[in-house]
């Protein structure tokens, strides 16, 4: 037969198509069924340098569902992390008689948890039943623990702050004086449990299944609390004269050691999964957070004594340093989602482990 | 209420650790995929009898699976996996002979390279006789007979919520939208959900999702309403096969070992039971699986872990954070002086 023999006959449907010599499903050399490996058999993802044992799946499609969560919950997580020690700054700084960097940081402390409020709202489904997270207190959900914990947190940062911003006029009335009165116990009250909020974070995206989110779970609450105190003391460096921001200088500068320590130690983890943190996006958001972490840190141990205007570039720096190390781990979590080589690769390691004789450990 | 394994470890009575009283035995699905065809019954079963809305009319590319996986408008979801690998004890006599489906790897590329060295592009592919290793247009298993045995096997699997024993998204649901049943199983209140997206990644699965018009996470109820008036699942009701069989849980385990047992007499030694085991890391699934091949070719994570086992030394680790901030926040004014 030949193509002359005057019968009709339907193109191909992928005629002139380039890539009819794909492989429509993950079948490669290596065996049967294999699913893509290093090389990334189905292309088009971002594959990382270090070679990866080979793996199975389903046409590479992801195991888990990637967060639902947008920006919005990584900025929660640096708003909730400054607001929380600038109401331990705020506290100390009405205690030691540094009325600028007191006012300062409570103005903070409350923009902060009002972002923070904003931001936690917007990002829910249905945002008018944001006051269904109050019908029940849950144990075994850290988001249920946080909700509560702000809900303590709240109402003394707010009432310190509204002390800040009474008018003259207001002042000198009796509510006026309540106010100014309450004004330091609702600040104390609010420190204490600013921890907690700068912490409870770390343990929201630890508990869930996210695999690099749940494996660095030992990690993560000192790199949040560390970048939370770097924010706050570099908050304290911008408002408050350099006379005053002696306190905020140190808390930056111990608070940036403990974010670096942390966000290395997290690079240097064993296993497949720390991948997630150092390949791609995550990475570069990270490495710039450390190169304006340290740099804000350095001068906020040496010129920031002196000058204003290094205090306040330090002190940026170190806003900004903690909004991407924030947004650099929420990215890494997203990433570790999005392929099923973090969710299997560790998880038949484990079993192969088990199955060797040793209890699997993590 | 909490008991000790209420967060992880074998739960013999999840609905009463819930706190439900005289309640009644915990059900859940054995899915035998060796029995599955891949009619999608289920799906369609489902989305008719739970009135859940279309998502999508989609042709991914992956065999007959135009559903993709799970989500929040897709409570079952079959999965078409396509391997060169004999059932069973069978023997094909034609291991290195060009038989087979169009679609394997090394045929692929025979084809792919014949092409691109062929005057018309592969235009004149059935026209005449050309050597490339080829056999036919035909569907795997149009033929009946000895000359349309080949290698290939397809798995077919239908896939849904495991009503997990110890339920990641149930753990960490922040409004107490997510509860567990009388019948053990995980069910979303939908008139308190309000959204937060927890559950998302709190399911080891990836199963549960939010809905994005409408703003809601949905998933499998193991069909609570048909369940509540003594019916049974819709999917199980639909399927043709029995792949899909609903019971009693703890009869539904002893008829899966049954089911194993027989398969590897029948020298399917690749047959294994996944989710049925009490003391794996989410403490049994409520709806398990006997499977022809690992668990991550079906697209299921082959150990899940709840991540509410390492809750407490979260909060151990957080607790030290959060002190060592406090510490830090005291000495700063304290230490240093005025400056």
């Amino acid at each position: 037969m030949s193509q002359d023999d005057g019968i009709l006959r339907e193109p191909r449907s992928d005629a002139g198509a380039a890539d009819t010599g794909a492989r429509p499903f993950g079948t490669d050399r290596h065996g049967p069924g294999k699913g893509r490996g290093g090389d990334g058999g189905d292309g088009g993802r971002e594959r990382s340098m270090v070679p990866r044992a080979e793996f199975r799946s389903y046409y590479g499609r992801p195991v888990l569902k990637p967060p639902v969560w947008d920006w919005k919950i990584a900025g929660y997580l640096f708003t909730g992390g400054l607001s929380a020690s600038a109401a331990l700054l705020a506290a100390g700084a009405d205690l030691t008689g540094r009325p600028a960097l007191r006012r300062g940081c409570r103005l903070g402390s409350s923009a902060g948890l009002l972002a923070s409020m904003y931001l936690l709202v917007a990002d829910l489904g249905r945002p008018e039943r944001f006051h269904h997270m109050l019908r029940v207190a849950k144990p075994s959900s850290p988001m249920s623990i946080g909700t509560w914990i702000l809900v303590a947190y709240g109402p003394g940062t707010v009432l310190a702050s509204a002390a800040e911003l009474l008018p003259a006029s207001v002042r000198a009335t009796l509510p006026g004086r309540l106010v100014r009165l309450a004004a330091r116990p609702a600040g104390l009250a609010s420190a204490v449990v600013a921890p907690a909020v700068a912490s409870y974070t770390a343990v929201l995206l630890s508990q869930t299944a996210v695999p690099a989110w749940h494996e660095a779970h030992r990690h993560l609450p000192f790199l949040f609390t560390g970048s939370a105190a770097a924010a706050g003391g570099g908050f304290g460096m911008v408002v408050a004269p350099v006379a005053e921001a002696g306190p905020a200088r140190r808390l930056a500068a111990a608070g940036a050691a403990a974010e670096l320590v942390t966000s290395r130690l997290i690079d240097r983890r064993p296993g497949l999964v720390t991948e997630a943190f150092t390949t791609g996006r995550a990475h570069r958001l990270r490495r710039a957070s450390e190169c304006l972490t340290l740099g804000g840190a350095a001068v906020a141990a040496t010129l920031a004594r002196r000058s204003r205007t290094a205090a306040a570039a330090a002190g940026l720096a170190l806003l900004a340093g903690s909004v991407l190390q924030r947004f650099g781990t929420f990215e890494a979590g997203v990433a570790s989602t999005r392929d099923p080589a973090y969710v299997v690769v560790p998880q038949r390691e484990r079993l192969r482990r088990a199955a060797a004789g040793g209890e699997s450990p993590v | 209420m909490t008991r000790e394994n209420s967060f992880y470890g074998p739960l013999d009575d999840p609905a009463a650790d819930a706190g439900h009283t005289d309640h009644p035995p915990r059900v859940g699905f054995f899915t035998d995929t060796s029995v599955c065809i891949g009619c999608k019954a289920c799906e369609v079963a489902c989305k008719e009898w739970n009135l859940v809305p279309e998502d999508g009319l989609d042709l991914t590319g992956m065999s007959y699976d135009n559903t993709g996986m799970l989500g929040a408008s897709s409570w079952r979801h079959v999965a078409f996996v396509e391997q060169q690998l004999p059932l069973g004890r069978q023997e094909t006599g034609l291991p290195d002979l060009p038989t087979g489906p169009s679609v394997t790897g090394v045929q692929q590329e025979v084809v792919a390279e014949g092409m691109r060295h062929a005057e018309r592009g592969g235009a004149q592919l059935g026209t005449g006789p050309v050597d490339v290793g080829f056999p036919s247009f035909e569907l795997p298993g149009a033929t009946t007979g000895a000359e349309g045995r080949t290698d290939f096997r397809w798995l077919m699997s239908s896939d849904v919520c495991k009503h997990c024993t110890h339920a990641g998204c149930l753990d960490v649901c922040p409004t107490g939208a997510l509860f567990r049943t009388e019948f053990s199983t995980v069910v979303v209140q939908q008139d308190i959900c309000n959204g937060c997206g927890y559950c998302v990644s709190g399911c080891p699965y990836g199963v549960i999702d939010r809905r994005p018009d409408d703003g809601r996470a949905w998933k499998c109820t193991l069909c609570y309403d048909r369940l509540r008036g003594g019916l049974e699942p819709a999917c199980a009701k639909a399927c043709p096969t029995d792949s899909i069989q609903f019971g009693v849980l703890d009869e539904l385990r002893e008829r899966a070992d049954r089911r194993l047992e027989q398969l590897h007499g029948l020298g399917v030694g690749e047959a294994r039971l996944y989710g049925r085991d009490p003391d794996d890391g989410v403490g049994g699934d409520g709806a398990f699986f006997l499977l022809l091949d690992e668990p991550e070719v079906y697209g299921l994570p082959p150990d899940p872990v709840v991540p509410t086992r390492d809750l407490p030394e979260m909060w151990k680790y957080a607790g030290v954070a959060a002190s060592a901030l406090l510490t830090a926040a005291v000495a700063v004014f304290v230490g240093g002086g005025r400056r």
